[in-house]
């Protein structure tokens, strides 16, 4: 495309059929433990 | 539902639902701006007194495919998909140990009152904290990985309760089949060889409260005699850093409104050597001097966008390092569950007080209207669970209309409460800095994404 760069396509959606396994770290227990951040954690069965 | 700003130099549009995001040029940027709302021949004609009708029609052809592929202007489609998720039996996964109800600092904006939350000072027996890993194993269902945090005030002041619980839980590991993952948030204060070496062995990631430049720290941090601890606990913490240099841990600081310019405060991290960092806003009743209002907003936003481009500066110059709120994965993120579910407090994640009183997290402790059973009895408020359990981003309103649900979860239910009495509203002051958080981390990828084709 000449006016659009993609950084992520779609990745959400996908996500729904597998995810929920709720094995991955609760937000709390990571550094910031006054505000609830999950965007930047990882996904434990993608490792 | 689109989200589109401009940044450092960037156009960015995040299409908010499918997680795509896109770097686009000026017409495209004004394109996707009017392109919902009306037709090609509409929008070229609003628009071709600033660009050539041929690039509108471009641009606009490009928008119309990304579209199709689902990659823009997509719907919500998960509400009843949580709403059975968030249905779903429970299990506990998490724990915030309160190890001490005390502390060897007196900070000036401590939430729990030098280590006291508004109760006795108290120390955590080995037996209650037994009890509580117990009670952990027991209703994890077949979760594996098990968190347990020690917390306080200052759990160093308890350490040999801490080794035991360490051993304790190791101990029954295997014939459970879990795995602890055990973290430590300290002061720095008690640390010494002996302790650094055993973390470094049993803790998963350790946590090392450190408020910035000498003179922040000391204002913010002092001993209870009023000297600053800057000079006794940067050097440990540097020599901690060092020896967990593959391992996880940050130093995590705390910003008022008495020190807005916490970007000094970072950049100062990253100049004594640490590469994992976070700040954080304090949490505070309006009414304290040190306490954040809506006035401070536009300076706290702008702090962001100066810490976000000297992020980017050091990483070009080979100094690159990671500040916890900056650090989004955009391809392999999070699940969408995750992401809408909320922090899990009150349900997956309890918080435990040195006598063994649960409650939702470390916020609410010293809370009774919170207080939602004991390491003896187990839950015994199982509407207060239920409250809590059902607290996710459609549980919301304010949430409906943000872009940054997906990143936020909905935020922290202690904020919500504290600000507005209802762990279902949303912490307005705290929202706008996620915001922003949010989004200087995705123009940082598409700035360090231009750098590296270049």
């Amino acid at each position: 495309m000449k006016h659009i760069k993609t950084l992520t396509k779609k990745t959400l959606k996908n996500t729904m059929a597998k995810g929920g396994c709720g094995e991955c770290q609760t937000s709390c227990q990571s550094a910031c433990k006054t505000s609830c951040t999950v965007g930047n954690q990882s996904c434990e069965s993608q490792k | 539902m689109i989200h589109q700003y401009k940044s450092n130099g960037y156009n960015i549009v995040l299409d908010v639902n499918s997680g795509a995001v896109h770097v686009v040029d000026e017409v495209t940027y004004d394109v996707i701006a009017l392109f919902e709302e009306k037709t090609k021949e509409e929008i070229i004609e609003a628009l071709e007194t600033t660009y050539a009708a041929s690039e509108i029609e471009e641009a606009y052809e490009e928008v119309k495919t990304l579209k199709e592929e689902e990659q823009l202007f997509t719907e919500d489609i998960y509400e009843k998909y949580m709403t059975d998720f968030k249905n779903r039996k429970t299990v506990v996964k998490a724990m915030c140990l309160h190890i001490a109800h005390d502390c060897n600092l007196a900070c000036r904006y401590c939430f729990a009152e030098e280590g006291e939350y508004h109760g006795r000072r108290a120390l955590m027996s080995l037996e209650v904290g037994k009890k509580a890993l117990d009670f952990l194993i027991e209703n994890s269902g077949s979760r594996v990985n098990l968190e347990v945090d020690f917390f306080g005030g200052e759990p160093l002041m308890n350490w040999d309760v801490v080794k035991e619980l360490v051993k304790y839980g190791r101990s029954r590991e295997k014939e459970c089949n879990k795995n602890f993952r055990f973290t430590l948030t300290t002061n720095g204060v008690l640390l010494n060889d002996e302790i650094m070496e055993f973390a470094n062995k049993e803790m998963a990631n350790v946590v090392m409260s450190l408020d910035g430049r000498p003179e922040v720290n000391d204002f913010n941090r002092p001993f209870r005699n009023g000297k600053g601890s800057y000079e006794l606990i940067v050097p440990k913490f540097q020599e901690l850093a060092k020896q967990r240099e593959d391992m996880s841990y940050y130093v995590r600081g705390t910003f008022t409104r008495e020190h807005l310019d916490f970007s000094e405060d970072v950049k100062h991290y990253a100049d004594l050597g640490f590469k994992h960092m976070s700040i954080e806003p304090v949490v505070a009743p309006p009414e304290e001097p040190y306490a954040l209002r809506e006035e401070d907003i536009p300076k706290i936003l702008e702090e962001y966008d100066k810490l976000a481009a000297e992020y980017i500066k050091r990483k070009k110059e080979g100094k690159g390092f990671n500040f916890f709120h900056f650090n989004i994965d955009l391809e392999q993120g999070p699940c969408v569950a995750k992401r809408l579910s909320g922090c899990g407090s009150g349900t997956e994640y309890l918080a435990v007080t040195p006598w063994g009183d649960f409650y939702p997290c470390h916020q609410f402790v010293g809370n009774e209207e919170f207080l939602m059973g004991n390491v003896y009895e187990g839950i015994t408020r199982t509407d207060i669970q239920d409250e809590f359990k059902m607290c996710n981003v459609y549980a919301k309103p304010k949430c409906r209309e943000c872009f940054a649900r997906y990143y936020c979860s909905g935020g922290c239910a202690a904020n919500a409460y504290n600000f507005h009495g209802n762990i279902n509203d949303a912490y307005d002051i705290g929202c706008e800095m996620q915001r922003k958080r949010v989004e200087c981390a995705i123009m940082i990828k598409a700035a360090l994404s231009d750098y590296e084709e270049n």
